[in-house]
């Protein structure tokens, strides 16, 4: 679903990405950890079409990038640090306009269905700068599955987020991601990672410096290998 | 859902309702605050207001300076609602959300330049009696609502474009002003030469030129802000 060979991002002269190659097949929920500035965030860009690679190939769905962005588009979702939603509309309203960008059919059906799935359904006419900041991630995460993506890419959902709003969002996490999609979520949080993906890369030096599938030994001590790993590419840097 | 996923290509019709539904986010959301709106006006009316003291004119030299008053205010006006409407895209991540939209991204552009025309057009139609009473100037002359719409589109076309350009910047309230006047010179002048003409009763003929130069730039300045959008966004 997601195939990226040789990947490199450089901001003027300064690398980010120094060859990343990643795979992710259909139905996969794959968490992408990696110290900061490991590059995690221009990943998932280019993934998203917001940016272009320097070098190297990437295709999504059988669809090259960037030059058939257009097509990539419709079958993505994002999340990203920032809601991506506009304060001064209500729920509903800013999912109304995604649905006309989108172009969706029977868009009302849809949008009752996605509020109801984030437990907005009653706040649907409120602005959404009154929303606490948990709400408004779900709202951010219904956005980004309005369109019924095949291919969900989060980054660090997590942000900012209490304890309780954070368990709630794994639970809307859980309910997207279970519906057959392809997920790829960048975090900081190892345990929540582990508990989530079926596999966990470890983005540092600007390369997957490794990847662990659920199941295998190391899988149970996730902390340990990612500071051996972070250290590693520290010690080298 | 699986509808939804499997919509058919977009076409002309999707376009335009890319375009449609981007003006009217921006004018919903300007309703709700009345920030952009609201501070273009105090400002263009503020603007007035000096020029009112700061010039003591006779009807003769009334007569030669009332365009550039007009278009001072409108210029100082629209670049105020531009920095404004584009940081509000930037600063929750809201540009990102329309980049994200398999919409063709010169929809995100011309609705952009809808939405901020219609503010700047809302300003006009307050500035206009208001600079009448001021100035004790008839303001309604033929032609000159139109000279006004061509050097408008103008320049929020332009506006629209360097706006998407200077938002990435931290310095982008700055910014903007020094890319954009420079740049919009070629309609700028024309629109106060078109409307100084008009307001002084020169017969069309004789700013039949300048009313070409707006026409022109006015072209040139939305093609090749549809041309080069996707790229001025992209990263």
């Amino acid at each position: 679903m997601i195939e990226v060979r040789s990947l490199i991002k450089t901001f003027g002269l300064k690398p980010v990405l120094r060859g990343v190659d990643l795979r992710l097949e259909a139905g996969e929920f794959v968490a992408l950890l990696g110290p900061n500035g490991a590059g995690k965030t221009t990943l998932l860009r280019i993934l998203a079409s917001l940016a272009r690679p320097s070098l190297g190939e990437v295709n999504i769905a059988g669809h090259r990038l960037p030059a058939e962005a257009a097509q990539v588009r419709r079958l993505l979702g994002v999340v990203s640090h920032q809601p991506l939603l506009y304060g001064d509309l209500t729920a509903e309203e800013n999912l109304w306009f995604y649905a006309r960008l989108y172009d969706l059919p029977a868009a009302q059906r849809r949008i009752n269905e996605i509020l109801e799935m984030v437990g907005l359904d009653r706040r649907r006419r409120d602005r959404v700068r009154e929303y606490s900041r948990g709400m408004q991630q779900r709202l951010t995460i219904g956005r980004a599955v309005l369109h019924d993506p095949k291919i969900l890419l989060f980054d660090e959902p997590h942000t900012g987020l209490d304890q309780e709003a954070s368990a709630m969002l794994d639970g809307v996490l859980r309910q997207v991601a279970g519906q057959g999609r392809t997920v790829l979520m960048t975090s900081h949080d190892l345990l929540r990672a582990a508990d989530l993906a079926s596999r966990i890369d470890i983005l540092s030096g600007g390369v997957i410096a490794r990847s662990l599938r659920r199941g295998q030994p190391e899988w149970e001590d996730l902390p340990t290998l990612y500071r051996a790993v972070a250290m590693a590419e520290g010690t080298r840097g | 859902m699986a509808e939804a996923a499997h919509a058919g290509p977009r076409s002309r019709g999707g376009f335009l309702r890319a375009v449609a539904a981007v003006i009217w986010k921006d004018l919903a959301a300007e309703l709700r605050s009345r920030e952009l709106l609201g501070a273009m006006l105090v400002f263009a009316l503020l603007v007035l207001l000096i020029f009112n003291f700061a010039l003591e004119l006779d009807a003769r030299t009334r007569s030669t300076v009332t365009a550039g008053v007009l278009w001072v205010t409108f210029v100082f006006a629209g670049t105020l609602g531009l920095n404004r409407s584009m940081a509000v895209e930037k600063d929750r991540g809201c540009l990102d959300g329309l980049l994200l939209a398999p919409v063709d991204r010169s929809a995100i552009y011309f609705g952009k330049v809808g939405a901020n025309l219609a503010f700047l057009w809302i300003v006009v139609a307050v500035v206009l009696p208001v600079y009448s009473l001021l100035y004790n100037t008839n303001l309604f002359v033929p032609g000159l609502l139109g000279v006004i719409l061509l050097g408008t589109i103008g320049y929020i076309g332009v506006g629209t474009l360097l706006s998407a350009m200077a938002v990435q910047a931290r310095t982008r309230d700055v910014l903007l002003p020094i890319l954009l006047f420079p740049v919009a010179l070629p309609v700028l002048i024309p629109a106060v030469k078109a409307s100084t003409g008009l307001l002084q009763g020169l017969p069309l003929a004789d700013i039949d030129t300048w009313i070409r130069l707006l026409v022109a730039y006015d072209v040139i300045f939305l093609v090749v802000a549809w041309w080069v959008f996707d790229y001025v966004v992209e990263e």
